[in-house]
């Protein structure tokens, strides 16, 4: 009973070579596939780069951050496909070129230390590559350079409230009524993020940049938007019921709009009492429509 | 019969004495401390997780199939992805990786007769699955199950955000099953250690329990935080303690510092294992050593001690972090990683690879995987994680990682199953699924991958009517409901295959000391071991003459030459 098998084929289905042939042949297209639909998904994109490498999905955003993260974005996606495809390649021909035919025992090679130092040492000075691009943009992103224009950013449960400082200007708004973030157009504008209750996320697709706000934290950072135009805002973080609802508008103009937009909306009674209102209980707040765009 | 150990003259007794005591039936599950039965519950148990996560996963699926869809409520829909993310990863994978075929191969492996504490074994799968139905039954419990996802970040997990039973069976669920993962490291470090069979040196031993015992110590460092963090989350919600809360001058962010010190070992405690059963499957079915056998152990070791060093990757965002640190540590692990990969496809390099189910399921593994690597190194990059952070984005990447794991756990069922069960599972089946499985999986993740970058978040039941979003959404509920119906292929497949195909003891012409006994094993494993001299035990017994070489090297040079003692 304690008998050891020897190399026996093992009952199963048996296979004819010329189906296995033609069954890896589809094998081959199919896993291929999706890598495909992935990098024809990056050409189809709308937005056309100037230095002709696709987008492969992403887009350059709005901001000068932005375009560095997209240039990083395009630099990685280009790394990770050579990568992607080689070794994808390399699995797929292993298995075709030396895949069963017979009963024999392949030569039973098990180390060839020049072959695993190479590939040791390529991904490690890949890996130097990348690091090195991040710490450039990362050092570019998280610069707070002198600032004309600060915005305070409240996140509550579930709506943003803008506050700008000195204008006598907010902004508050709940779930679907998208308050509007404005922003004066190649302007550094400074902002400092707070939440009231839990974490929130705040996210800006097309400034390629999110953050959590959370409580008892001070968040800082600037953005320097070159396009003007209305963008979406959302809460990328779970809070809690209406996470799913939390969204807010970011719009760049121009800086005389910026100027006008603060004088038409400067109310420092509806301010106070909004400002009094979420610090003391974010639930009861009575919601305040923004009075720009978006009605 | 020389290059076999042959047991004392007293053990022909014991065989029968073994096989023919103690209880059968029910009373022999819930009462055995055999490791193979335990396994086996565990197996049992983790499947069923897997069936009751996919399905969670379905319904959140046909939820996105359309932007405001109201199949299910907002709140509903909170707890489906909380208990989604809880079961598979707390639930399933965890339990599946470390409990359940490392409990029944790791003792084979090494020739030992069983764990070295199996009443502890024991008491690890009872906490398992009293900690699994302790977590389940939130859904029947006022409030529903918890909401505040599977990570629980405070403060939206605290007593006033989140009031309610259903948080408070979360937390204590997933106590139960962290002591269980910690008796089962102890349990697994200590059998590594100390009951290997005469012969089996550690660098004989196969990788599979190489990758268990770098697993387990990872058990052993990460698991105690995680006990910790929920005992500090636990006083927070009742006992009127504020570590968490700032009113009280907690800090809400240690949560997140104390969850991802525990969740990034965390997840090379779900894939070690899978890592391991995956190379056992490569290097048999292309009938060759693992290459590079001693650089894959460095690896392994390398990957494990790099985890504990990257947690803050998941925290760039919340700006307390030093991100330089987080960012190269975090890259460096893909050098490693990359190592198991090159070694993945050395090995079936002049191979003989037979595609079997297990292989084709390890094959899909090594090409999910490597998305899912690819796509995590831009991640390791904060300002590529600033743009795609919680978008889904991230969910495609660690669905495309999660995936491969559950293809590599897949193949180990069908290389193992015959070892446990005595009996094979239908190959015709077993191909039908690996196909549903990982193109599945590829139609799954891929349209993820898009709707994260036009800017989707995650964990949103409702979601604005943008040009493609629905038509990726629907793509992707179309590949969950593929994978749906692999695992239902594999249910089918189980009861068709019942007992249908007797297995031999060596099926696959193993290499490693579980093929040397009988399927299922004797209740101590084994009657006699053979001489043990490489990491390929039963393949030098079956094959005297092809053992091991280096490139350029005669055959027999990396088989040592000194008799074993027994």
């Amino acid at each position: 009973m304690s008998k050891v098998s020897r190399v026996e084929p093992p009952a199963l289905p048996p296979q004819g070579v010329s189906v296995r042939t033609r069954r890896w042949r589809r094998v081959r297209r199919l896993a291929v596939l999706p890598v495909a639909a992935l990098v024809l998904a990056g050409c189809n994109d709308h937005v056309p780069t100037k230095d002709g490498i696709p987008t492969f999905g992403a887009q350059p955003g709005a901001t000068t951050s932005s375009h560095s993260v997209f240039n990083l974005w395009q630099g990685f996606t280009v790394g990770a496909m050579i990568v992607g495809f080689l070794t994808t390649f390399l699995i797929i021909w292993a298995v075709i070129r030396y895949r069963r035919k017979g009963d024999n025992i392949p030569k039973q090679s098990q180390y060839h230390l020049p072959l695993e130092f190479t590939y040791t040492i390529i991904p490690v000075i890949i890996v130097l590559g990348l690091f090195a691009a991040t710490l450039v943009v990362e050092n570019k992103e998280v610069a707070n350079p002198k600032t004309s224009v600060t915005i305070n950013v409240n996140a509550f449960q579930w709506g943003w409230k803008f506050t700008y400082p000195g204008q006598n200007v907010v902004v508050v708004g709940q779930t679907t009524q998208d308050p509007e973030m404005v922003m004066p157009v190649n302007e550094n504008v400074h902002i400092n993020l707070t939440s009231s209750d839990v974490i929130h996320g705040f996210y800006i697709h097309a400034f390629n940049f999110s953050r959590y706000a959370l409580p008892g934290v001070l968040n800082q950072f600037t953005f320097r938007a070159v396009n003007l135009g209305t963008y979406d805002g959302q809460c990328t973080q779970l809070c809690g019921l209406y996470h799913s609802l939390m969204w807010f508008k970011v719009k760049v103009v121009s800086d005389s709009d910026y100027t006008a937009w603060l004088k038409a909306n400067a109310n420092s009674a509806a301010a106070t009492a909004a400002a009094a209102a979420t610090n003391q209980q974010t639930s009861s707040i009575v919601p305040t429509k923004p009075t720009i765009g978006n009605s | 019969m020389t290059d076999v150990l042959d047991p004392p003259a007293v053990a022909e007794h014991h065989e029968e004495h073994h096989e023919d005591h103690g209880p059968t039936g029910i009373l022999k599950w819930l009462t055995s401390t055999d490791h193979k039965v335990i396994g086996m519950s565990y197996t049992v148990t983790s499947v069923v997780m897997l069936i009751i996560g996919g399905s969670f996963a379905e319904l959140i699926r046909a939820q996105l199939s359309t932007p405001n869809n109201s199949l299910v409520s907002l709140a509903q829909y909170n707890e489906l992805f909380t208990m989604h993310g809880s079961v598979m990863i707390y639930l399933f994978m965890g339990p599946f990786a470390f409990g359940a075929l490392a409990n029944i191969i790791v003792p084979i492996q090494i020739g030992a007769p069983d764990m070295a504490f199996p009443r502890l074994n024991a008491l690890s799968y009872w906490l398992y699955l009293t900690g699994s139905i302790t977590m389940l039954s939130g859904f029947f419990v006022a409030g529903g199950a918890a909401n505040f996802g599977w990570v629980a970040y405070a403060p939206l997990s605290n007593s006033v955000n989140t009031p309610g039973a259903g948080a408070d069976l979360w937390i204590g669920g997933l106590l139960l099953t962290g002591f269980s993962a910690i008796f089962t490291g102890v349990n697994l470090t200590a059998t590594i250690f100390y009951l290997r069979a005469p012969g089996m040196t550690m660098f004989r031993m196969p990788i599979f329990t190489w990758n268990l015992l770098i697993t387990a110590i990872l058990i052993l460092l990460a698991f105690p935080v995680l006990t910790a963090g929920l005992i500090m989350l636990y006083c927070d919600r009742h006992f009127g303690t504020h570590i968490f809360s700032v009113a009280g001058g907690g800090v809400p962010v240690l949560w997140q510092n104390i969850f991802w010190f525990w969740g990034h070992p965390e997840v090379y405690i779900l894939a070690l294992p899978v890592f391991g059963m995956v190379t056992e499957i490569i290097a048999v079915f292309s009938r060759k050593p693992v290459f590079g056998y001693k650089g894959m152990i460095f690896a392994t070791i390398t990957i494990g001690a790099l985890s504990l060093g990257v947690w803050a990757h998941h925290m760039f965002t919340t700006g307390t972090v030093l991100l330089p640190f987080f960012s190269i540590m975090s890259l460096l692990i893909a050098v490693p990683t990359g190592i198991k990969m090159f070694n993945w496809i050395g090995t079936m390099w002049r191979g003989e690879v037979w595609f079997s189910t297990a292989m084709l399921m390890a094959l899909g593994f090594l090409f999910t995987f490597l998305v899912g690597g690819i796509t995590g190194i831009y991640l390791a990059s904060p300002p590529l994680d600033f743009f795609t952070h919680d978008t889904y984005f991230v969910v495609a990447h660690f669905h495309s990682v999660v995936m491969a794991l559950l293809m590599g756990a897949m193949g180990a069922l069908y290389y193992w199953g015959p070892k446990i069960t005595g009996y094979l599972l239908n190959e015709k089946i077993g191909k039908a699924q690996f196909w549903f499985l990982f193109l599945g999986t590829q139609v799954f993740t891929f349209p993820m991958y898009i709707l994260g970058l036009w800017g989707m978040p995650r964990r949103v039941g409702i979601y604005p009517n943008h040009p493609g979003w629905q038509d990726l959404n629907d793509v992707a509920t179309v590949g969950a409901i593929m994978i749906g119906i692999s695992t239902a292929l594999f249910l089918i497949n189980i009861m068709y295959s019942w007992k249908k195909y007797p297995a031999g003891d060596n099926p696959w012409d193993g290499h490693t000391l579980e093929w040397f006994t009988t399927s299922p094993p004797p209740h101590h494993n084994f009657y006699r071991l053979p001489q043990i001299r490489s990491e390929r035990p039963t393949w030098d017994y079956n094959h005297p003459g092809h053992s091991a070489a280096a490139h350029g090297h005669a055959a027999e040079a990396l088989i040592e030459k000194e008799p074993v003692q027994p």
